[in-house]
This record gives C-alpha cells, sequence and structure tokens, in this order.
C-alpha cells in the first residue's frame, strides 16, 4: 500500500471517528428533543461515511478489484437516516413534545400538528 | 501506524456508545430512547467497520449490512407504532 493511500485512510478514519463521537456527545448533552434529533443525524451521517470511505479505499487497494460493499452500506445510510430522523421528529410533534423556550418560529408547530391529510 | 489509529478510533466510537447507552437509560421520554437505539445501530456498523480493519478481513461487511437494515426497520416501526399506536391497520 503506497504511502499516500494509508495517510488518507488514516485521516479519514480519524475524522469519522471524531464526528461520531460529536454526534454522541450532542445527544449527551443537548437540553430538549429536537436540538438532541439534530446531533446524531447529521454528525454521525459525516462520520460513518467517513469511516465507510476508509474502509473502501483500504480494501480497493490491498486486494484486486473495487470493493464496492462498503459503498452499498454507504448509499444504503445516507438515503435512511433522513427517512429516520424525519419519522421522529413527526412523531415527536405528535406526541406534543415541549420544545425550548427560544425555538424559532414555534408559533408553526400547532398549524403543521393540525394539517389534515389530502383528500 | 495504521493499527493504532484503528484502535484510536475505536476508543472514540467507544465512547460515543457509552454516552448513547447513558442517553438510553436516562432518556426523559420514549422518543429520546428510540433515538439513542438508532445512534447506536450507527455507531456498531462504524465498530464492526474497524473491526474489519483491524483484521484486514472484508467478511464483517455482510454483518454491518444487516445491522443497518434492521437499525432502519426498527426505528420506522418504533416510530410507526409511538404515532398511530398499531404497525398495521
Amino acid at each position: 500500500m503506497s504511502l499516500f493511500v494509508e495517510w488518507l485512510v488514516i485521516i479519514l478514519l480519524l475524522l469519522g471517528a471524531f464526528f461520531l463521537m460529536v454526534g454522541s456527545i450532542g445527544l449527551a448533552k443537548l437540553p430538549d428533543f429536537y436540538t438532541r434529533l439534530h446531533a446524531p443525524t447529521k454528525a454521525s451521517t459525516l462520520g460513518i461515511g467517513a469511516v465507510l470511505i476508509a474502509s473502501t479505499l483500504f480494501f480497493s487497494v490491498n486486494q484486486e478489484g473495487i470493493s464496492v460493499k462498503e459503498l452499498v452500506i454507504t448509499l444504503f445510510l445516507f438515503i435512511t437516516a433522513p427517512i429516520t430522523a424525519h419519522m421522529m421528529g413527526k412523531a415527536a410533534m405528535h406526541k406534543e413534545k415541549k420544545a425550548i423556550e427560544r425555538t424559532r418560529n414555534l408559533h408553526l408547530q400547532e398549524p403543521a400538528r393540525n394539517r389534515q391529510p389530502p383528500e | 501506524m495504521l493499527t493504532i489509529v484503528v484502535l484510536i478510533s475505536c476508543t472514540f466510537v467507544g465512547i460515543g456508545l457509552l454516552l448513547n447507552l447513558w442517553r438510553l437509560l436516562k432518556g426523559p421520554s420514549v422518543l429520546d430512547r428510540v433515538l439513542a437505539l438508532d445512534t447506536m445501530y450507527i455507531n456498531s456498523i462504524a465498530l464492526i467497520v474497524l473491526l474489519g480493519l483491524y483484521f484486514g478481513s472484508p467478511l464483517y461487511f455482510e454483518g454491518a449490512l444487516l445491522i443497518a437494515m434492521l437499525g432502519f426497520v426498527s426505528t420506522a416501526a418504533l416510530c410507526k407504532y409511538l404515532v398511530r399506536g398499531d404497525l398495521i391497520e
């Protein structure tokens, strides 16, 4: 393995692990559910993407042929992470969970909750 | 060099998993626990990929893919249950 690829893998791994930890710290520390939803869905997605791309690089260089499985996992996670975040946010809104005081546009929560599906 | 970096990354991800576990146990509401569980799924995928890098074996990705699918399906089912009170109406 060439030195350049090794350093690239190292940098991507450290970046990914750092962002995964940042997402978990945000999940543990932020004040209410809606702010807590931000941390894992953004930071952790970036972190897992970096780790999986590092793994793709490593196995593509070390073995013959491009290794595609990690790319499949990356694609799957990048598609499903926003869907789960949206579903959880919507569930929290319907459960009438309290947001913190200084949330912007807090008055829009009530009409969004009462919106009816189209006929 | 790569081995040391993989171990350091494992430490970071492990700290993240412990913080998620703390939120899973403490979480004031059910949805906080669901969110913590979803994040734990993502962190375990990262841990499995790092394990594959450590041993230099590409056999671990099937497990990672399986965990990713299970995580999405379980989170979607839990959210549907919490909103509608029923899974299949």
